[in-house]
């Protein structure tokens, strides 16, 4: 395992990506970072930046207005990216996938590497989604550039 | 020959860059458990920040599209050069007060302000209109704190009427610690507390960075190794400025005696511990609240200090 897979196990700086949720799962989200579950133990905390980021926490459908925004903030994130759908909104659409509004489900925009379903999750499932996301990195990474 | 090689050894590992870099980093651990602490959690392990650091030197670099490339890459290495210069003087310092030079004191005065510079410089080469906000309120707290900073700081100078600070050093080696003999340097000592709260860019002067209204502000567009290069600075302007204040006002960093070291080590955390308490019982101030505690609360403050030392109180 290399420095840098070794490390960024160990330190994941997540964005909340908010794209037409009903702001639960957002809720439940900031929930994660309270004292009561205080993920900084692991290293994961809240960027408000999405160059800093490494990991986009998503949540809700892709609404048609979203669309271009979610792409692009995608497309500024640094390598080596992860993305985690959370809800069932993001997911799969949940209730809201016929609407005429729908544009996603997130996995059919971007590239998703976790689902963490639930309306909403719970903030065990939540870590337990990221949890295994770490798990999964061994060895995955795309290689580092410079981007102009 | 040798004299080059023992300067470069003394920039780059010991009391130069990587001395700094690892206490700092450490330090910046101090003040993530400590802040953890206060706020009934566990906080990240040891080795977290240096984990970061990794981290962020093995992603990726973005230049935003419109941005002064040059300036925007080299912005961060200025900020490092400088802090190690600091520190780099202090430590001769403090270990061979004999090597001091005349206005040393100015030297490292002139080269703290550097971090802060590269802070304004990557911001305003980003091309995004946080990272300019940000900017623009790093300068307006540079004028602020910078005023009140030099006259805290020269209250020593005026009290024992020579510019060096060696011979800040030898003076307290041998008369005891600045601030407990003088009222004047307990005075410039609390002005110049709260100047070094601002140039480390806390709470409740975290004006440039509030991460909660312009997100990082002048580091928003930075990604990989750059962000690191400034989190690195950041984390040792943590060790080097509290140094600093110990340099001046209370007795130095003295490691001649096994007691000594141990005090040395205590002053520092402590100075550390009360920067972190300020930092988690306080809200963000407005940059014109910041503008007025500097100029109406600390400068007069400052002053009443330093004319107080002319005195020799």
């Amino acid at each position: 395992m290399s420095l840098t897979t070794f490390s960024l196990k160990r330190s994941i700086w997540v964005y909340h990506l908010s794209a037409g949720s009903c702001n639960n799962c957002d809720i439940e989200i900031l929930d994660c970072l309270t004292p009561r579950f205080d993920l900084e133990r692991f290293g994961i905390c809240l960027v408000g930046s999405v160059r800093h980021a490494d990991v986009i926490l998503a949540t809700g459908i892709v609404t048609k207005k979203c669309l271009p925004r979610v792409k692009r903030v995608y497309e500024q994130m640094p390598e080596p990216k992860l993305v985690v759908a959370v809800g069932g909104c993001a997911c799969s659409g949940g209730i809201f996938r016929t609407g005429y509004n729908m544009a996603g489900p997130f996995d059919k925009i971007i590239p998703v590497n976790a689902y963490v379903p639930g309306c909403p999750p719970k903030p065990e499932a939540i870590i337990d989604g990221v949890v295994k996301l770490i798990q999964s990195l061994d060895g995955k990474l795309p290689k580092k550039k410079v981007r102009g | 020959m040798s004299d080059v090689l023992w300067a470069l050894v003394s920039f780059i590992v010991f009391p130069g860059f990587l001395f700094t870099a690892v206490v700092g980093l450490f330090a910046g651990w101090i003040d993530r458990k400590i802040t953890a602490r206060l706020q009934w959690r566990v906080g990240p392990p040891w080795y977290q920040n240096f984990i970061d650091f990794f981290k962020l030197m093995g992603k990726e670099t973005i230049i935003p599209a419109g941005a002064r490339k040059m300036t925007f890459l080299s912005a961060p290495l200025i900020g490092l050069i400088g802090v190690t210069l600091v520190s780099l003087i202090l430590w001769e310092m403090n270990l061979y007060p004999a090597s001091s030079f005349l206005g040393d004191i100015i030297v490292v005065l002139y080269l703290s302000i550097l971090p802060s510079l590269a802070i304004i410089l990557g911001g305003s080469a980003s091309r995004n209109p946080l990272a300019s906000l940000g900017a623009s309120r790093e300068m307006k707290l540079i004028l602020a704190y910078e005023l009140p900073f030099i006259v805290a700081v020269f209250t020593p100078v005026a009290i024992i009427k020579d510019i060096k600070i060696g011979s800040i050093v030898s003076y307290q080696i041998k008369n005891g610690m600045m601030f407990t003999h003088h009222l004047s340097s307990i005075i410039a000592l609390v002005v110049a507390f709260f100047c070094i709260q601002a140039k480390l860019g806390f709470v409740p002067f975290d004006i440039p960075e509030a991460e909660q209204e312009i997100m990082a502000g002048p580091l928003i567009e930075y990604s990989g190794p750059p962000l690191a290069i400034f989190k690195l600075t950041k984390a040792m302007m943590l060790f080097t400025l509290p140094v600093f204040l110990i340099t001046v006002f209370a007795g130095g960093m003295r490691f001649d005696s096994g007691i000594q070291a141990l005090f040395s080590i205590i002053k520092y955390l402590v100075i550390l511990l009360l920067i972190i308490i300020v930092k988690n019982t306080n809200a963000r101030l407005r940059i014109d609240q910041a503008l007025r505690f500097f100029w109406l609360r600390m400068f007069p403050l400052a002053v009443v200090g330093f004319i107080l030392a002319l005195f020799g109180i």
